[in-house]
């Protein structure tokens, strides 16, 4: 079975538009649609058109290699990269001793606050401050600066503040080396870390000012939030034992659209039993999903959305505050909107400013052993909930020490079916067909904005994503035709 | 009196036998290089310490000091020509930085910096040269090698053990190791030879020691090559 609109079930005949390239996650993507002459939307893909080949040429490298070169996938959150390989090659030389996982975790949540105010304040800020019709020179950090400049200070500075955590446990601010197998390779001195400790109370009241102000902007126009890109899916992320939100370590819990429980407690090192990938021939990247449900039921999203709701509770008291107005708002019904993401993202950022404020306080950063020791291991799987979702790391590794395989399944590739059914839904809603409008151009960017940064950070860092559409007739001859360049 | 000869204009002393590069680095001058190792008779393959004694190019670590000789070395025409060579020595092997655990520690990527070649200048050849892992404790990754034979000298006239040595010749040349299988797993060497300590690049690499240095504390983190090996003069002294 397809998908509604993801295969026209007679492609002749009909007008295709193309947006190509559309930014540049993990390569480049492009998105078509396919319109009868009704104008009605018979086909729409996100496809992922590049083919980047890590899991790959990482086989016969040596093992400790891995976190550093795999890292290399993203310059956005390559720490969570990073730390998942070192995870997932724990299993090789021995469990981290608690100085190395608090380290690590302290990584982690500046890699989570930074990247989240990334994508809210630089990336995807503008759409809800300007509107969805705002004009193009709008559309941009440098605008949001002007307009509001106190929103856009606070957006730089709270970045800031978890690339600094970066830089002070991994040694630089994008692709350090802090997390190694087994452990780390450093501990904070305690001048980094009352560098740290300086500004921490202001990071977690402008994150709790961040939360209202996505409520705010949410609350001008409720219809809109409610249904823009809508769709119903089951939900997958990391939940801690007692079933706090986890972003570190934890077992798997999934649920389905109404949040009825499908997995819980799952470990993670079983990942393979409970999720499968498909191939799919339009496309590079593939469409996972739960063995259980099979290809067409069992596809689901992860991230901010799922992590928020996945859980039971979230253990920082401000974070739980704003997690108890979130569920309230939708009456305890599981919430689908995509929009939704930017307020659960905020929330996450919230959580994180209170996990690295406490965390400061551990005097295991500042003194202990570094790196584990155990049981020799011929591979292992790291999981950990990067800032767009579940991110999954596998390695096998021979007696040699040389990476004999490698799978990888990243955020993204989670949310495939999630990003293709929210650009079907926003063209369902927006396309009439007749003409290719800017608007309609920048409602696609936007919900897949809403998913995942690396899509969409080639697009507002200077304002203006590279985009041609063209709308061409049943003949082939170009009716409407738009670019921009970045 | 002792005797001296001049080096961009500026007074060496020097003893007899010695050559231009190690009376000049005694003297607190640096003049780059790869292949050359004070403990070892000069090699002369790198050619990273070429200087410009009239109208010749040639190699400072092979050359005798002599009274009265002119040595130039901090000229454009002698810089542009170490760039040159250390942009094939990278265009020629896989020297892919950023996921090297040599990084922070390895000569030819200290002395890139040094010379201020931040990019590759030619088409990169990426060779296939698959790594050795066979040894228990040491890695063999040939992606780096740059032919200086510091291994080979270190382990035949030091260790006495002859466990490596270039083969063939030209754009054929590679690094091989003396077992009848070609794997290091099948010799002798061990951690603490000189020649599982001598390489300045990523090729001889102790196993899973790799990125336990944290960036800031590796070697050239702290200090730039030409002021290290000076230093590391300073101290032998």
């Amino acid at each position: 079975m397809a998908f509604d609109l993801e295969t026209a079930a007679n492609q002749q005949n009909l007008r295709r538009i193309a947006i190509d390239p559309i930014s540049r996650v993990e390569g480049h993507g492009k998105i078509t649609l396919l319109l009868g002459d009704d104008g009605r939307v018979h086909q729409a893909r996100l496809h992922i058109v590049e083919f980047r080949g890590f899991e790959k040429f990482i086989q016969g490298r040596p093992y400790w290699e891995a976190p550093v070169m795999v890292q290399r996938l993203c310059g956005i959150c390559p720490v969570s990269h990073q730390i998942a390989a070192a995870k997932a090659l724990d299993h090789v030389v021995g469990a981290p001793p608690p100085s190395a996982e608090k380290m690590r975790r302290l990584m982690h949540y500046g890699q989570i606050l930074q990247s989240h105010a990334l994508h809210f304040f630089f990336l995807s800020s503008p759409d809800l401050l300007f509107g969805f019709d705002a004009e193009v020179d709008q559309r941009n950090i440098v605008a949001v600066a002007a307009q509001y400049p106190e929103i856009a200070r606070q957006g730089i500075a709270l970045r800031k503040w978890g690339q600094e955590a970066i830089r002070l446990t991994s040694g630089k601010r994008v692709h350090g080396t802090g997390a190694i197998p087994g452990g780390i390779n450093k501990l904070l001195s305690a001048a980094e870390r009352d560098e740290l400790r300086a500004d921490a109370d202001q990071m977690v009241a402008w994150s709790r000012d961040a939360v209202e102000l996505v409520k705010k902007l949410i609350d001008a126009n409720r219809a809109q939030f409610e249904q823009f890109g809508l769709f119903r899916s089951s939900m997958m992320s990391l939940v801690r034992g007692d079933g706090a939100l986890e972003l570190y370590d934890g077992g798997l819990r999934a649920r389905g659209a109404d949040g009825a429980l499908i997995f819980d407690g799952a470990s993670d090192q079983k990942y393979d039993t409970l999720i499968r990938e498909e191939v799919k021939p339009w496309t590079y990247m593939k469409f996972p999903y739960f063995t259980q449900f099979g290809r067409d039921d069992g596809w689901y999203k992860v991230g901010p959305l799922a992590r928020v709701q996945n859980c039971d509770f979230i253990s920082t008291p401000l974070a739980e505050v704003e997690r108890r107005i979130f569920i309230e708002a939708s009456g305890g019904k599981i919430c689908h909107a995509p929009l939704a993401y930017h307020w659960t993202r905020m929330i996450e950022m919230l959580h994180a400013a209170e996990l690295i404020r406490d965390l400061l306080d551990d005097p295991d950063l500042l003194a202990g052993e570094r790196i584990g020791s155990g049981a020799r291991g011929h591979g292992g799987v790291g999981v950990i909930e990067a800032p767009r979702g579940t991110l999954i790391h596998q390695y096998e590794v021979g007696d040699d020490d040389l990476i004999t395989m490698c799978n990888l399944i990243v955020s993204t590739t989670h949310n495939n079916q999630a990003m293709n059914e929210a650009v079907r839904s926003v063209a369902r809603q927006y396309i009439d067909g007749q003409r290719v409008t800017e608007a309609l151009l920048n409602r696609i960017e936007i919900v897949i904005r809403a998913f995942d940064p690396c899509l969409s950070c080639a697009t507002h860092a200077l304002g203006k994503m590279p985009l041609i559409v063209e709308l061409l007739d049943a003949s082939g001859a170009s009716v409407d035709r738009l670019v921009r360049n970045a | 009196m002792s005797k001296t000869f001049l080096l961009d204009g500026r007074p060496v002393p020097f003893e007899d036998g010695q050559s231009v590069l190690a009376a000049a680095r005694k003297a607190g001058h640096y003049i780059p290089h790869l292949c050359w190792y004070g403990h070892f008779p000069p090699h002369g393959s790198c050619k990273l310490c070429v200087v410009k004694i009239g109208a010749r190019h040639v190699s400072a670590c092979a050359t005798p000091a002599r009274e009265g000789l002119e040595a130039e070395s901090e000229i454009p025409e002698i810089l542009d020509t170490r760039r040159e060579l250390l942009a094939m020595l990278f265009a020629e092997g896989n020297h892919f930085c950023p996921s090297c655990e040599k990084s922070g520690n390895c000569q030819l990527q200290a002395l890139a910096y040094d010379l201020q070649l931040l990019a590759p200048i030619h088409n990169r050849f990426f060779p296939d040269r698959p790594v050795d892992a066979s040894h228990p404790d040491i890695l063999l990754d040939f992606n780096r090698c740059i032919f200086c034979e510091l291994c080979v000298r270190a382990s035949r006239d030091v260790d006495g053990k002859d466990i490596f040595a270039l083969s063939e010749r030209g754009i054929d040349k590679h690094l091989v190791v003396k077992a009848e299988s070609g794997r290091l797993g099948d010799t002798d060497i061990a951690l603490s030879d000189l020649a599982a300590n001598i390489c300045p690049v990523g090729v001889i690499l102790h196993k899973r020691q790799g990125f336990a240095v944290p960036i800031g504390s590796r070697i050239y983190d702290a200090a730039p090559i030409s002021e290290l090996d000076l230093a590391d003069e300073e101290a032998s002294k």
